[in-house]
C-alpha cells in the first residue's frame, strides 16, 4: 500500500508538533543556554563557552570522573539486566499455557509489575529486603547470609538488580509472547513432519518469527535501564557511597541538590545525545526490517 | 503454540517471584506497626484496616489520590485528541520531514525525565501554572504523546484505504468521516494507547514531584511523609502502596489481549 504525498497531511500533525515542541524544545534551548554559562547566583550569568563540556569529559576533575564514573556504572547495569532479563523472558514467553482461562490470568499477573509507580516498586524492594520486617532478608538471614543493602556495595547492586529483573522481564516476555502468537501453526506442522528436535524448531521457527519483537524488546529495556532514577533512588538512594549512583541520579544530584546549573545542562546534553544516538540506530534498523519485510513479500 | 519440557514449573516459579513481594506488601498493609516491627509473621495475626481507614478519612492523604488521577486523566485525553489526526496522517500520507518528525517523537519518548526535570520547573513557573494538574499534565506529553502516535498508527494501518475512499466517495466530509467511521473502527486501538498513556503518566515520579509543591501534590510524593520523627510508619507506607496498584490492575483487565501488541509500539 503506497502513501500518497500530501503536504495538508501537516495540518493533522501540526497539534502533536506543538504540544511536543513546547514540552521539548522550549526547556531544551534553556539546557543549551545555561551549559554555555556560569552563575555565582542572584540570577547573574556569565559565558563560560565549552568550559563545561571540557570538563565534563576529563576524568581528573570532579565534575568529569562523577560523570564518566556513574555512566560505567550505569553501562554495567544495563548490561547486566539485559543479559537477565532477554533469555529469562524468552523461556517464560515459551512456558506460557497455550489456551484456556489460564493464559489471561498469567498475562493480567505478567503486566502488575508494570503498573506499579516506580517509587512504590523501590518501596516494595526497600521493605522486602530488609532482615528486621522483610520476607527476603529474613530468610536470607536465617539461612546465615550477612545480606544487607544498605551497607554492602555489593548486596546493594543484587537488590537493584533483582528489583529491576522483577519490574521489567514481564515487558520482555510479553513481547515475545506476542511475537510466538503470530506463528501460523502450519509451521509446527510442517516441523513434526520433517521430526524437526525442540532446540531447532526454537532455533528455526520462532527465535526468526521473534526477532522484531526482541529488537523492541532490548532497545526499550535498554533506553529504560539507561534512564532509570526512581527506583535504585528510593532503595539505596544511590548508596551505599556513589555505589548505585546512575546518571540520572547523578544528575539531579547536581541540577536540583547543589543548583549547579551550568553543570547539569552540559551533562544533560551529552546524556541527551547518548540517547539520540541509541535512538536513531533502533530506528534505522527498525526501519530496515520493515523494508525487508516488503521486500520478501513482493518476491512471494 | 509448541511449549517446552517444565513449563509449568517455570512459569509457576516466576509468577510465585512476581507476586510474593506484592503478596508481602498487602500483608503488611493490614498489620499494625507494633506487629511488623516486633514479629515476623506471615499472614496478619491481628489484621486491621486502620492504615487504609487514615488514608480515606485525612485529606491531605486522599487528595494526594485525586491529585494524581486529574493529571492523569488530563495527560490521557490531550495525548489522544492531539496524537488521533497525526497518526492518521502518518499512516496515510506522505509530507515534508514525515520520517524525521517520526524519529524525532521517538527520541523524545526515550528523553531522560531528569534532562528535564529543572528546565520544567523553569517553564511552568514562568507562565505561572506551577503546582497544578496541567503542569504535570502538560509535562507527561513529551513521552506519551510519542507513544499514543506510535500505537495509534499501527492500528490505524490496520484499517483498508478502501474504506476511507468509499467514505469520500459518499460525500462524508473530512471531520465527519473521523468522527463517524475512523475512530469507531479503531476504538480498541484507542482504549490501548488511553490505556498505555494512564499508565505511563501513573507510575511517573520525578516530574510529577519536581512541578508541584502543596495543592497538586501527587499521591507518590505524599508517601514520602510517613517517615516521622517517631521512625516509619511501615503499616500506613504499604496500605498507601497497596492503593496504587489498584487503579492498574483494575484497568489492565480490560486489555489484557492487547497489552503486548501495545508494549510493541502497535508494531507486533
Amino acid at each position: 500500500m503506497d502513501k500518497t504525498v500530501n503536504q495538508k497531511a501537516w495540518l493533522l500533525v501540526l497539534p502533536v508538533f506543538l504540544v511536543v515542541a513546547f514540552s521539548a524544545v522550549l526547556p531544551l534551548m534553556t539546557v543549551v543556554n545555561y551549559s554555555m554559562q556560569d552563575t555565582f547566583g542572584n540570577n547573574q550569568f556569565f559565558w563560560n563557552g565549552v568550559a563545561w563540556f571540557k570538563e565534563l569529559l576529563d576524568p581528573s576533575t570532579d565534575l568529569g570522573g562523577r560523570f564518566l564514573a556513574s555512566l560505567g556504572r550505569n553501562l554495567l547495569f544495563s548490561a547486566v539486566i539485559l543479559a537477565i532479563e532477554v533469555p529469562l523472558g524468552i523461556v517464560v514467553a515459551l512456558s506460557m499455557p497455550r489456551q484456556g482461562w489460564s493464559v489471561a490470568a498469567c498475562l493480567v499477573i505478567l503486566a502488575l509489575p508494570l503498573l506499579i509507580p516506580w517509587n512504590v516498586v523501590g518501596t516494595i524492594w526497600q521493605i522486602f529486603g530488609r532482615p528486621d520486617i522483610g520476607l527476603l532478608g529474613y530468610v536470607l538471614h536465617a539461612l546465615g547470609l550477612n545480606y544487607n543493602y544498605v551497607s554492602n556495595d555489593l548486596d546493594a547492586w543484587a537488590t537493584v538488580i533483582v528489583m529491576d529483573v522483577w519490574h521489567w522481564t514481564s515487558l520482555v516476555a510479553l513481547l515475545c509472547y506476542a511475537g510466538l502468537k503470530s506463528i501460523p501453526d502450519a509451521y509446527y506442522q510442517a516441523a513434526q513432519i520433517d521430526g524437526a528436535s525442540r532446540w531447532a524448531v526454537f532455533t528455526a521457527i520462532q527465535l526468526p518469527k521473534m526477532n522484531r519483537v526482541l529488537l523492541i524488546a532490548v532497545l526499550l529495556r535498554f533506553m529504560d535501564s539507561f534512564m532509570i532514577y526512581t527506583e535504585p533512588f528510593v532503595v539505596t538512594g544511590g548508596g551505599p557511597g556513589n555505589s548505585t549512583t546512575f546518571v540520572s541520579i547523578e544528575l539531579v544530584k547536581i541540577a536540583l541538590g547543589q543548583f549547579d546549573l551550568g553543570k547539569a545542562a552540559a551533562l544533560s546534553l551529552v546524556y541527551n545525545l547518548i540517547i539520540i544516538i541509541v535512538c536513531w540506530v533502533f530506528y534505522t534498523v527498525m526501519t530496515n526490517a520493515g523494508v525487508e519485510r516488503r521486500v520478501k513479500k513482493g518476491v512471494a | 503454540m509448541h511449549s517446552i519440557p517444565g513449563r509449568r514449573l517455570i512459569l509457576g516459579l516466576f509468577l510465585v517471584f512476581l507476586l510474593l513481594p506484592i503478596y508481602w506488601l498487602v500483608n503488611m498493609s493490614f498489620k499494625t506497626n507494633n506487629e511488623i516491627v516486633t514479629s515476623m509473621t506471615l499472614w496478619p495475626h491481628d489484621p486491621t484496616i486502620a492504615n487504609y481507614a487514615l488514608i480515606f478519612t485525612e485529606r491531605s492523604w486522599y487528595s494526594g489520590y485525586i491529585n494524581s488521577l486529574k493529571y492523569v486523566v488530563l495527560n490521557t485525553v490531550i495525548s489522544i485528541s492531539v496524537a488521533l489526526p497525526a497518526a492518521y496522517a502518518f499512516s496515510r500520507y506522505r509530507f515534508l520531514g514525515d520520517k524525521h518528525l517520526f524519529f524525532w517523537l521517538l527520541s523524545n519518548r526515550m528523553a531522560p525525565a531528569a534532562v528535564y526535570a529543572l528546565p520544567f520547573f523553569n517553564l511552568y513557573s514562568a507562565i505561572g501554572l506551577f503546582d497544578t494538574p496541567w503542569a504535570v499534565a502538560l509535562a507527561h506529553c513529551i513521552f506519551n504523546v510519542p507513544l499514543a502516535v506510535w500505537i495509534l498508527e499501527g492500528f490505524v494501518s490496520g484499517v483498508p484505504r478502501e474504506i476511507d475512499e468509499t467514505a469520500f466517495l459518499d460525500g462524508y466530509s473530512f471531520p465527519r468521516f473521523f468522527a463517524k467511521i475512523l475512530v469507531p473502527l479503531i476504538a480498541s486501538g484507542i482504549g490501548v494507547a488511553a490505556f498505555f498513556c494512564f499508565m505511563f503518566s501513573w507510575v511517573e515520579l520525578l516530574l510529577a514531584r519536581t512541578l508541584t509543591s502543596v495543592d497538586a501534590k501527587p499521591i507518590s510524593a505524599v508517601m514520602t511523609r510517613t517517615v516521622s520523627a517517631a521512625g516509619m510508619d511501615w503499616g500506613l507506607l504499604a496500605a498507601a502502596g497497596v492503593l496504587t496498584i489498584i487503579p492498574g490492575a483494575l484497568v489492565i483487565w480490560f486489555v489484557r489481549n492487547y497489552i503486548a501488541r501495545g508494549f510493541a509500539l502497535g508494531r507486533v
